[in-house]
């Protein structure tokens, strides 16, 4: 066992899967010699080479459909984006190629290709890189969507899509390539679609993801000065989404709070939403609640930025509003 | 005498004639409402689907657009597949849920036609790169036209096939138009293979009607990828014999520039080059008819094709 940050967790990931595979490799912006914006890729390239560890030019929309196309035919690409932001511009091999081509093809070809990228705000980069867009994927058949946020997940999950047979979107966190947390020495695999239960309560059902559950556990520790349980439920995978989880959790405390950066409007939290009130109203006590970003493009200035996603009181004030019914 | 082999001749006749009758059949199915939904006819442009892969292994990788038609048949398809596929029945090679824009076969290493212009380039080049991975000769093919040589993804993918040396020919089918926007108002270059150079790898146009010229064309650039050297442009000039799908009348297309294009019809240059050869015109005859016949089966496998099931589909689906 060891503590270890975030990235570091990714970058063993990755050097273990392409040690174990050597069809598995790497295309990014500047994971080479650069090593990664984030660090993610350091020395990879004097492991394992530039022919496995390949720079590209800023052609985001071909370098995805390259890594579509050497997927369909076996190997195991794993391309970065530099920033979630640009996968705007790769939109059709992400929507209309990667996510399609088993379905289209009649389940003749499959794409084992893992889109690694990172979103979310903090580090003041403003409108347009500091989004939060898993719910544009979340919302395409084809697609599974992987948002680890412990060290301890993003390593087993990352094996985990990287060996997986279909595209899988892998959405780090700026805010946590930096945090650290107990990972194993030996291999070990986290299955994608399963969540995580990383405190359990009794008196109120928190349900995250990513960087928002480092904010529910610190909210939770607040609550349980106050005497409430809270059981935090950080998803891991939103595609495939753990159903079983989230309603087993309800079905014990009665109260639902979801909490995610994105913001409000189409963000995951809705779609939560209106599973828990189809498959367990009954189980509830009061109305679910919902903490999210806000309808807004991020600011660059520090406190609009802070006042644009959940803080942790927003999701202390979120329970005691659950409690009350 | 030609330098291209007498069976190998034979062969590129069959195959253009084949495309052409089961173009030609699949137009007659659309309008009895057999096939639905969208249907961009390969008449006329045969010659550089059957030149360019008869020039290929079989384990060399195409993908095309969503006129694809052609180069899945110059692949070796089955035709009853592909008509089945056509017909959305269960027998397709895509179970029926990919149609005829989307029809595939990897056993044939056959990544498929595609809905989106350029989207295969991109893919391609992605194949040769996968290649490039594992170490294998083998080659991808990306076929599509000149509309899609507006698009971004070309020359990104032209571009990065040139930096990382990778063993992709991109087959620029010049038919002219983009729909109904002629090429010349889209770009101001008379040969679209002038934008090779601008990625530093050779560029080539030569006359996409005549089978054995693309066929011809493609030798030096397939060893020069299989020799590691990287990618090729081979444009091949041609035209449609019809509207931009079946139901577009093409009549933005001049009648005088369509004669032309139709006087240098690809089946009829393949048959004048099997007649110079010395094979009799009742050879040729036989040929066809065993094709025609091969094609209505086709139909008929189609008609009597199982729909795919509902229940299964529903039980498939995400939850």
């Amino acid at each position: 066992m060891a503590i270890i940050k975030y990235r570091d967790a990714l970058r063993l990931a990755i050097k273990e899967e392409m040690a174990r595979d050597p069809l598995v490799f790497c295309m990014g912006e500047g994971i080479a010699e650069r090593g990664g914006s984030y660090k993610v890729t350091d020395q990879l390239y004097k492991e394992f080479g530039s022919e496995r560890v390949i720079d590209t030019p800023l052609s985001e929309a071909s370098f995805v459909g390259m890594g579509v196309g050497a997927a369909i035919i076996g190997t195991r690409p794993v391309v970065e984006l530099l920033f979630i932001d640009f996968a705007c511009l790769a939109m059709d091999q992400l929507i209309n190629q990667a996510a399609k081509y088993r379905f289209m093809s009649g389940n003749q070809g499959r794409v084992p290709l893992v889109v690694r990228t990172q979103g979310g705000t903090g580090n003041s980069l403003a409108g347009q890189h500091s989004q939060s867009l898993e719910a544009l994927f979340y919302h395409i058949p084809g697609l599974k969507v992987v948002m680890p946020s412990t060290p301890y997940d993003a390593k087993g999950l990352l094996k985990s899509s990287i060996r997986d047979e279909d595209p899988v979107i892998f959405i780090e966190h700026k805010q946590l390539y930096m945090t650290e947390g107990e990972v194993p020495d030996k291999e070990y695999l986290v299955p994608l679609g399963k969540a995580d239960i990383k405190r359990t309560g009794t008196d109120a059902t928190l349900v995250t993801y990513s960087f928002m559950t480092l904010k529910c556990l610190e909210a939770a520790e607040i609550l349980a000065s106050q005497g409430i349980s809270v059981e935090v439920i950080d998803l891991r995978t939103l595609v495939p989404l753990d159903k079983a989880s989230i309603l087993e959790s309800v079905q014990k405390t009665s109260r639902l709070v979801i909490v995610h950066e994105a913001c409000r409007r189409g963000g995951i939290a809705g779609d939560v939403t209106a599973m828990v009130v189809e498959e367990a109203f009954y189980d509830l006590n009061a109305p679910i609640v919902r903490v999210t970003g806000k309808n807004t493009t991020i600011p660059f200035n520090l406190n609009l930025e802070r006042a644009s996603i959940p803080s942790v009181d927003d999701i202390v004030n979120a329970v005691q509003q659950v409690l009350q019914g | 005498m030609s330098s291209v082999a007498l069976d190998l001749l034979q062969k590129m006749y069959e195959l253009t004639y084949t495309i052409r009758v089961f173009e030609h059949r699949a137009i007659e199915q659309y309008r009895l409402g057999n096939i639905r939904g969208y249907l961009h006819p390969y008449l006329g442009e045969e010659a550089v689907a059957v030149g360019a892969i008869m020039a290929l292994n079989e384990d060399d990788y195409v993908i095309s657009t969503h006129r694809g038609h052609g180069h899945a048949i110059a692949k070796g398809h089955d035709t009853k597949l592909m008509m089945a596929e056509l017909f959305g029945k269960e027998t397709g090679y895509c179970q029926g849920r990919g149609g005829s824009m989307h029809v595939a076969n990897l056993s044939q290493f056959n990544l498929g036609a595609n809905g989106i212009v350029g989207a295969g380039i991109p893919i391609a080049t992605g194949a040769a790169m996968g290649i490039k991975q594992k170490s294998t000769k083998q080659v991808a093919v990306s076929f599509f036209s000149d509309g899609a040589t507006n698009n971004g993804v070309f020359h990104e993918s032209l571009n990065m096939a040139a930096i990382y040396q990778l063993p992709v020919i991109f087959v620029l089918e010049n038919n002219h138009y983009a729909v109904s926007t002629p090429v010349q108002s889209c770009v101001l270059l008379d040969n679209l293979s002038d934008r090779a150079t601008a990625y530093c790898m050779p560029g080539y146009t030569v006359d996409g009607n005549d089978a054995v010229v693309v066929y011809e064309a493609m030798q030096g650039p397939l060893e020069r990828a299989r020799r590691g050297e990287g990618p090729s442009l081979i444009e091949c000039k041609t035209y449609r014999q019809g509207g931009h799908h079946v139901n577009d009348p093409g009549l933005y297309m001049p009648k005088d520039v369509l004669d032309y294009w139709k006087s240098r019809d690809p089946v009829d240059l393949m048959k004048k080059r099997l007649l110079e050869e010395g094979l009799p015109e009742d050879s040729i005859q036989a040929i066809n008819l065993r094709i025609e016949n091969l094609i209505d089966a086709s139909v008929q496998f189609a008609l009597e094709s199982p729909e795919p099931s509902v229940e299964e589909f529903l039980a498939e689906v995400e939850e």
